[in-house]
């Protein structure tokens, strides 16, 4: 049971949160065709906007979940229309440097404004709940991980029924036969940034119940959040979802003794893990498990 | 006249320090400048070379760190080689791919390495990190310890200038350029377009161990905090861009100005009271972020910009790059 209760449903509830992140990734990449290494820090900052209104209106995280949301996507689009616009006519790789610079302001934003030091949402010992006698599982995580189910189903109705979420789809697949068909890239483009920045800083919420509050919280997920994005297959929203599942997963069960009492991985280099994932796809399918395109 | 003598020794630190981000900037500029190839992790080559260094030169301290007590100029050597063996290994992986996978590929190195140094205790002790580093030239008396130490960067600044001006006048810069600027055509040409980016990532990262082992000498201590992200990759990308990528004395110039307001601001923030030293600190971080993105979108082509060498005959038209 162990390996249910302290590996398997620990590495769900990351996958979820990886989930949300590399698909907001995969969205960006997917339309406006660069690896956005500010997403990160996107989602550190959704997480300190929900601290902030859990503070002012003594909300739970959960219900100020939305403010939250809009207020990234709010700023994601501003950040944009700020840094990542004005070279939409230059080579891809400066905006990539705009998007490295962006992480790193984002990120002094956090430190000026609710400093360095660690917080949480709420204090005190969260005791988990038994079901079935052996199935031990914190409240919490079955929270984030129907929150994440929920966000997902949006998304999913918002790419397959809506005619946004399938020109969406069309630029991400052919953009130049998706602009010969009229579609708008702009309004495309700017949706690609709501999505991105609402469903980070979701992860980022999620992230900050499961473990605590820090700056540097989103960067050191910018790894594993690329790892899965890559596995799905750069561009390729579903992909991203299963990636960010498998990364998850084998973080946290990297983790378990399987053939001695030590940890197959020690704890310390989780993050190695997906490091190892990502090298492996990168030389044996650039391309992804489901076949998305290779960064041009 | 002491008051003098205090401005005299902030200017020589103020120097070498700038002058080890030369070294570093003038890898990234083969990289970047020359081959556009994106290294976002440049903290962990420098990572490499700092702890490479320290670990070969400091001396053993039985129970704490193994610690091998060699020559310095042994651990600058090595350092050079290790941090471009890094290098091989991941230009190998990632340098066939295009630009955006190079990037993630070196931001995963340089966190790896900082993973490695804060959990192996026994070959980097850890947070505390590597003290009583060997310093050339420290049995000198008063200010020339110092003095002489910049003379050794200064040296090595100017050594790799010259080095790397020949190269990008020789053939091999001819064909980085035509790589970089269009691909398709260098390949059409016969020209193996891997392997001369494999080329230069490998003597870009080799710069940045050296830059690495300079400052683990400089400083007489290494620790964890050296390898964030923040006062390397960062601060160096800024001091190229700033300076004028695709040219040398850019990418010198570029790291004496910056470091000189980075750590300028840092006298400021000081005479701050106390509660406001912290916000300052990080206002300090968000406004070099600013200026990198107004350099980005003002003035693309930095203070000092690219002059490509002429042909022999015929003016052909220069084309900017983009």
């Amino acid at each position: 049971m162990d390996l249910i209760n302290l590996y398997l449903i620990p590495g769900v509830v990351l996958g979820c949160i990886y989930a949300l992140g590399a698909v907001g990734l995969s969205l960006i990449y997917g339309v406006l065709r660069f690896g956005h290494f500010a997403h990160g820090d996107v989602m550190t900052f959704g997480a300190y906007v929900t601290l902030s209104a859990v503070a002012l209106l003594g909300l739970s995280p959960f219900a100020a979940l939305p403010i939250a949301m809009l207020v990234t996507a709010l700023l994601a689009i501003l950040i944009d229309r700020l840094f990542y616009r004005p070279f939409r006519d230059r080579p891809t790789i400066v905006v990539v440097i705009a998007s490295f610079g962006v992480a790193l302001m984002l990120r002094s934003l956090v430190e000026i404004f609710w400093g360095a030091d660690d917080r949480s949402y709420e204090t005190g010992i969260r005791r988990p709940v038994t079901y079935f006698d052996t199935l031990v599982i914190a409240p919490r995580h079955v929270a984030i991980i129907i929150a994440a189910v929920a966000l997902v189903t949006v998304l999913h109705v918002f790419l397959t029924r809506t005619r946004l979420g399938k020109a969406m789809r069309a630029v991400s697949d052919q953009p130049s036969l998706a602009r010969v068909c009229g579609i708008d890239l702009d309004t495309v483009s700017l949706w690609a940034w709501v999505f991105g920045g609402a469903l980070a800083a979701a992860a980022g919420v999620f992230l900050a119940t499961d473990t605590q509050l820090n700056p540097n919280m989103g960067w050191n997920l910018l790894l594993p959040l690329f790892a899965a994005a890559i596995l799905g297959g750069i561009g390729k929203p579903y992909g991203a979802i299963v990636g960010g599942l498998v990364i998850g997963l084998a973080e946290e069960l990297s983790s378990f003794p399987l053939f001695s009492e030590r940890p197959l991985v020690p704890p310390d280099y989780k993050t190695g893990v997906a490091f190892a994932i990502m090298v492996v796809m990168l030389l044996w399918r650039p391309q992804g498990l489901f076949r998305g395109r290779v960064f041009e | 006249m002491s008051a003098l003598f205090g401005y005299g020794e902030y200017a020589v630190s103020l120097l070498t320090i700038g002058g080890i981000y030369a070294v570093m900037a003038l890898g990234l500029n083969l990289q970047w400048g020359y081959g556009g190839l994106f290294n976002a992790g440049v903290s962990g080559f420098f990572a490499v070379g700092a702890y490479a260094s320290a670990i070969l030169t400091a001396p053993p301290m039985p129970g704490h760190f193994v610690g091998f007590g060699l020559p310095v100029i042994v651990g600058i050597a090595s350092a050079m080689v290790l941090s471009a063996a890094v290098g091989w290994f991941v230009g190998r992986i990632c340098l066939g791919l295009q630009s955006d996978y190079l990037a993630m590929a070196t931001i995963g190195i340089a966190e790896i390495l900082r993973l490695i140094i804060d959990n192996e205790i026994w070959l980097t002790n850890g947070s505390r990190g590597i003290v009583a580093i060997p310093r050339p030239f420290e049995d000198l008396p008063g200010v020339w310890r110092d003095l002489a130490y910049l003379g050794l960067v200064a040296a090595v600044v100017a050594a790799l200038y010259l080095a790397l001006e020949r190269l990008a006048r020789s053939p091999w810069g001819r064909v980085m350029r035509a790589i970089r600027d269009n691909e398709a055509a260098a390949a059409a040409f016969g020209k193996d377009v891997a392997s001369f980016r494999l080329q230069a990532f490998v003597l870009g990262s080799m710069a940045m161990g050296l830059s690495g082992a300079l400052t683990a000498h400089a400083f007489k201590f290494i620790g964890p905090d050296a390898t964030l992200p923040l006062i390397t990759t960062f601060l160096v990308w800024v001091m190229l861009i700033a300076g004028g990528s695709a040219n040398n004395r850019g990418a010198i110039l570029g790291p004496i100005i910056i470091w000189t307001l980075w750590s300028a601001t840092e006298l400021l923030t000081g005479t701050l009271p106390p509660e406001w030293q912290i916000r300052g600190s990080y206002l300090r971080v968000f406004l070099i972020g600013l200026l990198l993105q107004v350099v980005l979108q003002r003035f693309p082509r930095g203070l000092l910009p690219e002059r490509p060498p002429r042909p022999p005959e015929a003016e052909a038209p220069q084309t900017e790059r983009a």
